[in-house]
């Protein structure tokens, strides 16, 4: 049990990154299904710089700033050159799975260096790491997963505690308002939707480098998808975001655990889609004020300059 | 001061800028490409003349594209139905998929007709299969408001993980010395040959001109383009909404779905997960480019084809992955996208 | 003295549209300054030049007498020039003190005092936590005020910001106004409301078609003199009514369009006053646990125009809505020449042979569809009595040719998308095919709003034709004086009751805005 738990948390975390990437670019007002791609750009791109440079700091620096290429590409199409949202998003994630299997033609079923392998693995923390159970599942772990705990809170202090998430909500919820009031809506897009991609970089990083580790054509499988679901679950929150992914992350390793079962595993493959459709109905069905999405989802904002 | 650059409305939006901004980023596209070929160290002149060439250089290269560009036709019609209506069907992969297996079901296990009737059967299978499971998203996106991007996404998952499911369990071909594969269709159930293809590409181009007459010249199509535009004014004109997007969504899967019979029936011969092939997407984009209007599907699809085709004659040819028909296609959205702004504005410099 | 803000030779066009045309104007210390003009006279381009958003082609703007070059809104806020624009700009899922903090640096303490300092200096009672979308559009109004004049604005520009008042909200709009005029700020008033513009102004300005025409003092000008240079000809503001007594005191100005009425048709026009067309009995709408309206009874006789009157927000549009079988109700009885109507829908309302035109209020959002043609517009609902499953376009075709004719309807040819029409076309595309069935009953949902004048009466006299017709008209209206002067009987409404029902010839513009308030008798009260 506590190895299933600790496990669904690595499963969990590349889950947790991009949901909380796509909840950056909602919250800013744009709905950016590019995460998929951005993903794989990020997996691909951080799996060449640990092949090639042996340095676990730089593939994560690589996975990171090919998530963040991604997005600036998303942004400046959408932002200033007002283009279609959906539609560049699904580009982006066609462009995303081209260029991962481009590179990654001559890299298939090749394994992460030792090296960047071990730097990356689970770390125990001190005193923390020592409670029992929950010290083996929560505090043993690498530092990308410590990473996201404190990322959840940080993005929650962000949204609900700071004067510039109250702007960024303005931005979301309605951008003529922020502009009257002299916010600059497009510099609060880019930088919120660049560190989104950002992290859906870092999350496909995590896939290829510690969660396989191995680079396989199409690595995300869908994962990319479910966090733009898990959004409208976590109602745009951070921390229920942490919770969301954990329990996909359980969905998704459980066909792994029940080998020979009564069930065939391809059903059990099935089960985190299944979930995603049925959670996804239950939470639109009752949607109340306060988990409702920020009003200027998916439009093009411009002043209007005839 | 500094130099500002801003984007002034234009006064009139006219077709000729229409066609000449659209053109010109599509040439940016190729020139990217060439950028990124050039990294590579891949001479763009060889590719791009040896796709080509790889498409439209031999009698057999062209009945290879047409081959390729008869599912993207029929997908591509069917997700424009859908999207004339707004709804964002891209479980195009998924239709596909249960599509075939609609028609496998009947082609393994229940062949017991003739040729004709059976391929008739088949082909009416695929549609229902295909129709119902695009269904799902629109009851979900009816009663409970279900984004439906997401859940026709979830759907081809599943698709996949299903046909999956039975090409390596209940449906393994015992004769295939353990291979995972589906028991290849009896004879009768192949779809027969006009000109060397299968007769794959009559269907599509009376499925244009079918789709061209519903969504232009009948009610149910004018419904279904006033419930696109705008839900209140097709409940101001007292439409069934409901009723007209379940209608449209089905038709939207069955579409899909007869791509999957012509893909197992006439190309592959058997049932397979590679059925679908990333056509369910390549036809959103292709839908799009063609600004769903369905003449012109028929146009971008046969580009698309010698695209596809191209670039997997080059991938034996020059080395190069067949994956940069994906970025190629990728990069000529990314233009148009980025083109669409200056059919309405254009760019102001000021000091 | 010293201006404080000075236009000077302001020109600007947009392509080849002259939107404004060598425009000067000097706005004084403490003075209210109005800007009159029609629908595209340029008064919102001028505003949006004040504010930062556009940038003038040719001239300058001096803030107290020196030269400033406003190119964003930032730059207009930190020169003193506030806007409240005509749509609010608030965000609804904040509350008024988050929407006032937006943008800005202050911290909890320093926001705490400068506001209740405001608060005090002008008066203003406002609750900081709450929520913006469960406020009326009158406090929503004092919000903007309150953000402006957080931060530090010098002059205010109102933009038509009494459109949607009861006449007790604009005295109370009007009240924090002159008390900006006494701090020595000034006010830029946009109205058209011409008793409004002479009774706070202090000078007026005119503009007609991007030109500017002269600036006037109230004490020298009169609302005939101010109509004459706002319209640029002589016209008459008057609805033809055919009420021969109110006929002789319309017909102070010549006209010859007027429409002559025999005794024969006025005689008629009384007896079938007597027989009832639709009554309306206890009707309720519950969406989302919101009641949009509440047991609200009326008739409509034949030949009768009612009037429907509430702040915006009531019901009205709702109710108007569900009487067109557009939102389906579930209890009450409607009752339409004897055939109980309740929870039919608008095919079923068509295959009876029910005649009932109706105009919303989101005309491209509702009535029309905006990228299609004429043609596509006109089939909208006649398309359905087609027993044929495919479309027959030919009849439309020629309906809309006819139409162009008729309505003179400025197009391209019929097969247009109408987005790109003005407003004026649009809202004459949906009442001439709304009135081409030959309604019994018309339902019209502030169906001129945001028209030329010479629009709207046109389409105060189509209304009255129908009525001539002996069709009736539900009318929903914001302007009080033409709901008085067109209508039989009015309806009021409030918070989704109706409040009362009034003769027009008892009816006065502030009974009405009490009533429209929710005082039931509509004469005393505390204005809250």
């Amino acid at each position: 049990m506590t190895s299933f738990l600790h496990a669904t948390i690595i499963a969990g975390t590349p889950l947790f990154l991009s949901t909380l990437g796509e909840i950056l670019n909602e919250k800013a007002g744009n709905l950016n299904l590019g995460v998929e791609g951005m993903m794989l750009m990020g997996a691909v791109a951080g799996f060449l710089a640990a092949k090639g440079t042996n340095n676990a700091f730089l593939a994560i620096l690589c996975s990171i700033l090919f998530g963040c290429i991604g997005a600036l590409i998303y942004a400046f199409l959408t932002i200033t050159l007002r283009a279609n949202q959906t539609v560049t998003g699904l580009a982006l994630t066609i462009f995303g799975s081209g260029i991962s299997s481009f590179i990654g033609q001559n890299l298939s079923g090749k394994v992460v260096p030792d090296r960047v392998k071990y730097f990356l693995s689970p770390i125990k923390l001190p005193l923390l790491g020592d409670i029992p159970f929950l010290g083996k599942v929560f505090f043993t772990q690498d530092i990308i997963v410590y990473f996201s705990y404190i990322l959840a809170f940080a993005a929650a202090f962000y949204f609900y505690k700071t004067r510039i998430g109250l702007n960024l909500k303005a931005v979301g919820e309605n951008p003529y308002a922020a502009d009257a009031v002299s916010i600059n809506v497009a510099l609060y897009k880019y930088v919120n939707i660049l560190a989104g991609g950002a992290l859906c970089g870092l999350s496909g990083g995590y896939l290829s480098l510690i969660y396989v580790p191995a680079w396989q054509n199409n690595i995300t499988s869908g994962r990319g998808w479910i966090a733009v679901a898990l959004v409208i679950f976590a109602a745009w929150n951070p921390c229920k975001a942490l919770l969301g992914a954990y329990l996909f992350g359980g969905l998704d390793i459980i066909g792994f655990r029940i080998q020979d079962g009564f069930i065939s595993k391809y059903f059990l493959d099935m089960l985190p889609y299944l979930v995603t459709i049925i959670i996804l109905t239950l939470f639109s069905f009752k949607r109340s004020k306060k988990n409702s999405p920020p009003k200027f989802l998916g439009l093009p904002y411009f002043r209007e300059e005839r | 001061m500094v130099n500002q650059v801003r984007f002034v409305r234009r006064d009139k939006v006219d077709k000729y800028t229409n066609i000449k901004v659209k053109l010109i980023s599509i040439v940016a596209a190729f020139f990217i490409m060439s950028l990124f070929l050039i990294m590579l160290k891949i001479n763009p002149k060889d590719a791009f003349i040896g796709m080509i060439k790889g498409a439209f250089g031999s009698p057999l290269r062209i009945r290879q594209t047409t081959i390729k560009a008869v599912p993207l036709i029929i997908t591509s019609l069917g997700i424009l139905t859908a999207f004339k209506m707004k709804f964002w069907n891209i479980g195009g992969e998924g239709q596909i998929l249960m599509g075939a297996f609609g028609a496998s079901i009947l082609a393994l296990f229940y062949n017991g007709f003739n040729s004709t009737t059976l391929l008739l059967l088949m082909a009416l299978s695929a549609a229902v299969f295909g129709g119902l499971y695009a269904l799902i998203s629109a009851v979900l996106k009816i009663y409970f408001k279900t984004n439906e991007t997401i859940v026709t996404l979830m759907l081809n998952y599943i698709a996949l993980k299903f046909i999956t499911y039975l090409q390596y369990g209940p449906w393994k071909d015992k004769k295939a010395l353990g291979f995972p594969k589906i028991a290849n269709f009896p004879d009768k159930a192949l779809l027969p040959n006009l000109l060397g293809v299968n007769v794959g590409w009559i269907i599509a181009l009376i499925l244009i001109i079918l789709v061209y007459i519903f969504m232009n010249h009948t009610k149910k199509g004018y419904e279904i383009a006033i419930i696109g535009e705008s839900i209140n004014t097709a409940r101001y004109a007292g439409i069934n909404i409901k009723a007209v997007t379940i209608l449209c969504v089905f038709l939207s899967g069955a579409l899909c779905g007869i791509t999957g019979f012509i893909q197992s029936s006439g190309v592959n011969g058997t049932l397979s997960v590679e059925i679908a092939g990333g056509v369910g997407y390549t036809a959103i984009i292709i839908a799009y480019l063609s600004n769903l209007k369905e003449p012109f599907i028929l146009i971008v699809s046969v580009l698309f084809a010698a695209l596809l085709q191209g670039s997997s004659y080059i991938e034996t040819s020059l080395k190069i992955p067949n994956s940069a028909a994906l970025i190629l296609q990728s990069l000529i959205l990314f233009c148009i996208l980025s083109s669409e702004i200056f059919t309405t504005y254009r760019l102001k410099f000021k000091d | 003295m010293k201006p404080l803000v000075s236009l000077k030779n302001i020109d600007k066009s947009f392509g080849k549209v002259k939107a404004l045309c060598d425009v000067s104007l000097d706005i004084y210390e403490g003075e209210i300054h109005t800007i009159l003009g029609e629908n595209g006279a340029g008064k919102s381009t001028l505003i949006n030049i004040l504010s930062g958003i556009y940038a003038p082609d040719k001239g300058e703007i001096s803030i107290f007498g020196r030269k400033v070059n406003l190119s964003s809104p930032r730059d207009a806020i930190s020169n003193g020039i506030g806007t409240v624009y005509q749509h609010f700009k608030l965000v609804e899922s904040m509350t008024v003190k988050e929407n006032i903090l937006l943008g800005q640096r202050d911290k909890d303490k320093d926001f705490n005092k400068k506001i209740e300092y405001i608060l005090k200096k002008y008066d203003i009672k406002v609750n900081l936590e709450k929520y913006i979308e469960d406020m009326s559009v009158g406090e929503r109004q004092i919000v903007e005020i309150l953000k402006v004049l957080y931060r530090g604005a010098k002059v205010l520009i109102l933009d038509e910001p009494t459109t949607v008042f009861t006449p007790q909200e604009a005295e109370k709009l009007f009240n924090i106004m002159r008390k900006i005029k006494e701090e020595r700020c000034s006010v830029i008033f946009i109205s058209h409301k011409m008793d409004e513009v002479i009774k706070i102004s202090n000078r007026i300005s005119v503009l007609r078609k991007g030109n500017f025409i002269k600036t006037l003092d109230k004490e020298r000008t009169s609302i005939e003199e101010l109509t004459r240079l706002m319209v640029g000809e002589n016209v008459d503001l008057k609805i033809r009514k055919r009420e021969s007594k109110k006929e002789k005191d319309f017909n102070k100005t010549s006209n010859n369009n007027e429409l002559s009425i025999d005794k024969k048709s006025e005689e008629k026009r009384e007896l079938s006053l007597r027989d009832v067309l639709i009554k309306v009995e206890g009707i309720s709408l519950t969406e989302d646990v919101k009641k949009v309206f509440n047991n609200i009874s009326f008739d409509v006789k034949k030949g009768e125009i009612f009037g429907i009157a509430g702040i915006a927000g009531s019901g009205q549009r709702e109710l108007c809505e569900a009487l067109a079988g557009v939102r389906k109700i579930k209890k009450g009885d409607i009752i339409f020449e004897g055939e109980n109507l309740t929870g039919k829908s608008v095919r079923e309302f068509m295959k009876k042979g029910i005649n009932l035109g109706f105009v919303p209020e989101d005309r491209l959002g509702m009535g029309l569809v905006g990228s299609m043609d004429m043609v596509d517009n006109l089939m909208l609902k006649s398309y359905q009595l087609e027993k044929s499953p495919f479309l027959n376009r030919k009849p439309f075709k020629e309906r809309a040719i006819e139409l162009v004719k008729k309505l003179n309807i400025k197009t391209p040819d019929v097969n247009y998308p109408i987005k790109y029409l003005s407003g004026g076309n649009i809202q004459k595309i949906l009442l001439g095919r709304e009135i081409y069935i030959n309604p019994k009953l018309l339902i019209l949902v502030y169906p001129v709003r945001g028209l030329d004048i010479n629009t709207c009466y046109t389409i105060y006299n189509i209304i009255n034709e129908e009525r001539e017709k002996g069709n009736s008209v539900i009318f929903v209206g914001e302007d009080l004086d033409i709901l008085i002067e067109l209508c039989d009987r009015i309806m009021v409404m409030s918070r989704g009751e109706v409040t009362k029902i009034v003769d027009s010839k008892d009816a006065t513009k502030e009974k009405l805005g009490l009533l429209m308030l929710g005082m039931k008798d509509g004469e005393s009260g505390e204005i809250c």
